[in-house]
């Protein structure tokens, strides 16, 4: 008897898009500490290699991604359709919308040659990684899918009062990561996994590893009568009825179920097996798409970015790395901004360059940084952010100095007590440091009708303040608050600096 | 058919006809309850007990002013309101002691209360600041109920204030029948003080920063507004410094005390003497009891005093 190995397919497909779901929702800060949320991230072979090309290193958990490189070797890309969240949702909407189609409409399932962009796209990704510019997170798949839930589903959710846990969430031009995602899975309508088959850059290279893998769909050429059944659920577009293109085979063995004569089977050779055919890729292409990427890196690093210069609205999360190491490792997943209890933390557009595009990066005016919480480097799976302690971050027990994420600067054209003779300074009320970073003098002022009043006019005291966003984030002036941060002064950097201090 | 459409048509015409450009959309505002048995007698006496035991403290206290009965009736839903302002730990002085919340959910328990709700607007994250305070996880194990307010739990309320006429109120306080106000003595750079009637500013929503333009008749107007069953003034541990934050040891400084009564003027005026200040150095106390609102005079309040243990 041979155990239904779709069913087991199928159970492990539920299992990991449920524990995917289950890390988004622990991502929420309610117990105040990080869990192993950034696991499944850490699975990704695209983000270990990228992330070693950029960086030198294979950072911690995602040491995990090696199994997933070594059972592909042996297995195929099975986990494209056993784990990959975004592989499982557009296998599952695509046979959600095959009830939409004709029984014989097989073509749906057949190869066609634009699904080899995806290797193109996965090599241009790793030439840029090469110089140091990390931008598989725009195309990685956890990546992706962990970013469109958190930006995108997770806020709207929220709109309709479901118990979440969170606060609602205001996104940054969150619209349009939404919207991009579900153009992703409405391509299913048309061509069903058209993201896996055509753009995803984790599969191609996870393709590119099964190339010799033993396991795979073999198909006994004497039984088989051409009948071409095994395409009608056919999740790879890989030809199981011809020459199998194992490097596009999402080992979802749809196809053996369906095949009516028992001729295809998953494992070693048999006597009758059919051949397979090579991946889809010519080297005159691979070379130009290696030079193009290569050309494309110094126009890239030409543009005024936060890589070249320091720019006051790139203010990182607390343990972030110096801005081009940050740049070297961040995926944009996102899963800082899910966590972040205040929602400060924001995927920027432009704000950092092209390179940072959902990069995080604090929006004061939607939140703040809170003092104690260092959620944020528990969660990153690439240490983008460095998991630090509450002790480095507030500058305690053994640490001499706090974290600083930028300095907050008056705007004393807009300052109730500079500008408009008003008492205020809630500012000072809320900053958290001790002493406080926002300190006062009283000052005697003459209003309109010639009455005298006693103000307290505050100051930043520019050694204390650590850029946490509060003062800006509570500032009655709604708009264009009264007081603003901007990143100079922060600590991971050495440049972004104004104050001349002695031993520096 | 089509006479039938052009029929319609026109009769929608009419009925959506209308010549004003718009309508102001009316705000409903709801009256806070009254949360003193008697809403008349300000009975100018307070109590103030020293120790270091809450629970026989808090006794004392309630003995001293007739029992906790006096002000709660059976199976009424008392609602405690602590200082639980920031992301702080209870040494650090910056919010309501967690000793006091417990001994006060397990005293109105006693007295009979249906249920017993802990409540604050926090300004630093909620969970944080409910679980790092210590009040959230010692108020539920007391068995009391832990509400925190989200934006869309306010509602606009009637402010019996000079200056402030209306304002969003957490729903919670129109949802019960006795306000305990449990409040913390601590430095303020603005006000001068944080006291019992600046901790009404941890019940209303909306741009509460805002009332820092005209702060002490702001608070006498929430202090007008929100009229507690009583007040019960946590000064165990004192911030002398950097309030309201805190956030160094160094500024913080043990008293071991504490004052109740149901006048929280008086209680206001008694406890500055912990900041080493006057009733004459802040003005909104002045404004309080121009307004009626209680005695700022302690020459005029009775006071009790009591070591315990």
């Amino acid at each position: 008897m041979i155990p239904d190995l779709r069913a087991i397919r199928r159970l492990y497909a539920i299992f990991f898009f449920a524990l995917f779901l289950f890390f988004l929702t622990m991502m929420n800060g309610e117990d105040l500490q990080g869990y192993e949320t950034d696991w499944l991230l850490a699975l990704d072979p695209l983000t270990g290699l990228s992330v070693i090309l950029t960086s030198g290193m294979l950072y911690s958990a995602l040491a995990w991604s090696v199994l997933i490189v070594v059972l592909t070797l042996f297995f195929g890309r099975f986990f494209c359709s056993w784990i990959c969240p975004l592989g499982i949702l557009n296998q599952f909407t695509g046979y959600l919308f095959s009830f939409l189609r004709p029984k014989e409409d097989y073509a749906r399932n057949r190869y066609r040659s634009y699904f080899s962009l995806k290797y193109y796209i996965l090599l241009s990704l790793l030439v840029l990684s090469l110089f140091g510019a990390l931008q598989i997170g725009l195309f990685d798949p956890l990546a992706l899918i962990t970013r469109s839930f958190i930006l995108g589903i997770f806020p709207a959710l929220q709109q309709w009062n479901l118990p979440l846990g969170t606060s609602q969430m205001l996104v940054h031009g969150g619209v349009g990561l939404a919207l991009i995602f579900i153009a992703l899975i409405l391509a299913n309508r048309f061509i069903p996994r058209f993201w896996c088959r055509t753009l995803c850059p984790l599969g191609a290279l996870l393709g590119v590893l099964s190339w010799r893998a033993p396991f795979r769909i073999r198909r006994n050429v004497d039984r088989c009568t051409d009948c071409m059944a095994c395409m009608r659920h056919c999740q790879g577009a890989c030809d199981p009825q011809g020459e199998l293109r194992i490097s596009e085979c999402h080992v979802c063995l749809n196809c053996i179920r369906e095949c009516p004569h028992d001729a295809l089977h998953f494992g070693l050779p048999g006597e009758k097996s059919s051949i397979h055919a090579p991946i889809d890729v010519s080297r005159r292409r691979l070379v130009e798409t290696t030079v193009a990427a290569a050309l494309f890196h110094p126009m890239l690093s030409s543009a005024d970015s936060s890589r070249t210069e320091p720019l006051p609205g790139v203010i990182r999360p607390p343990g972030s790395l110096p801005e081009s190491d940050f740049l070297a490792r961040c995926i944009k997943c996102g899963a800082c901004m899910k966590v972040c209890p205040t929602h400060v933390l924001q995927p920027a557009l432009l704000e950092s360059g092209i390179e940072g595009v959902w990069t995080p990066i604090l929006i004061p005016k939607l939140g703040y940084c809170e003092h104690h919480c260092v959620l944020c480097g528990q969660v990153c799976p690439t240490a983008a952010i460095r998991p630090i302690s509450v002790a480095e971050k507030v500058g305690v027990g053994g640490f001499k100095t706090p974290v600083k994420l930028g300095t907050a600067f008056y705007d004393r054209g807009r300052c109730l007590p500079w500008a408009m003779q008003t008492e205020c300074i809630v500012c000072e009320e809320m900053c958290p440091t001790s002493p406080k970073a926002i300190w006062y003098q009283k000052k005697k002022v003459v209003d309109r009708e010639g009455q005298v009043k006693v103000l307290k006019q505050p100051f930043v005291d520019p050694e204390l303040c650590i850029g946490c966003g509060i003062c800006e984030n509570k500032c009655p002036v709604q708009d264009l608050p009264a007081i603003r941060v901007s990143s100079v002064g922060e600590s991971r950097s050495k440049d972004n600096q104004m104050i001349l201090r002695s031993g520096r | 058919m089509t006479a039938a459409l052009a029929a319609g048509f026109a009769a929608g015409g009419y009925w959506f006809y209308d010549e004003t450009p718009y309508y102001e959309k009316k705000e409903i505002l709801k009256d806070l309850k009254e949360f003193r048995m008697d809403p008349t007698a300000i009975g100018s006496e307070i109590a103030v007990v020293r120790g270091s035991d809450h629970t026989r403290m808090v006794r004392a206290l309630l003995t001293q002013l007739g029992g906790l009965e006096a002000f709660i009736k059976p199976g009424e839903r008392v609602l405690l309101k602590p200082n639980i302002g920031w992301d702080r730990q209870p040494e650090q002085a910056a919010n309501t002691g967690p000793e006091l919340v417990e001994a006060m959910v397990v005293a109105c328990r006693e007295a009979g209360a249906g249920k017993v709700l802990v409540t604050d607007v926090s300004l630093n994250d909620p969970k944080r600041c409910f679980h790092r305070s210590g009040i959230g996880p010692i108020a539920l194990k007391a068995g009391a109920e832990v509400v925190i307010p989200t934006e869309r739990d306010f509602v606009a309320t009637v402010m019996k204030g000079d200056r402030l006429k209306s304002w969003p109120v957490a729903e919670i306080f129109h949802q019960v029948d006795r306000v305990i106000n449990l409040p913390i003595v601590k430095h303020h750079s603005l006000s001068g003080a944080t006291l019992a009637m600046k901790n009404w500013f941890g019940a209303i929503g909306g741009a509460r920063n805002r009332l820092h333009q005209d702060i002490h008749v702001s608070i006498a107007d929430l202090g007008a507004t929100f009229r507690p069953t009583l007040t019960v003034m946590d000064a165990t541990r004192v911030l002398l410094r950097n309030g309201p934050t805190g956030g160094s040891l160094d500024d913080v400084a043990r008293r071991d005390t504490l004052i109740a009564g149901v006048d929280e003027v008086a209680v206001d005026a008694w406890s500055l003497r912990l900041l080493d200040k006057t009733p004459e150095e802040i003005p909104f106390l002045a404004y309080a009891q121009a307004r009626g609102l209680g005695m700022a005079d302690l020459s005029k309040v009775r006071i009790h005093e009591q070591q315990i243990g």
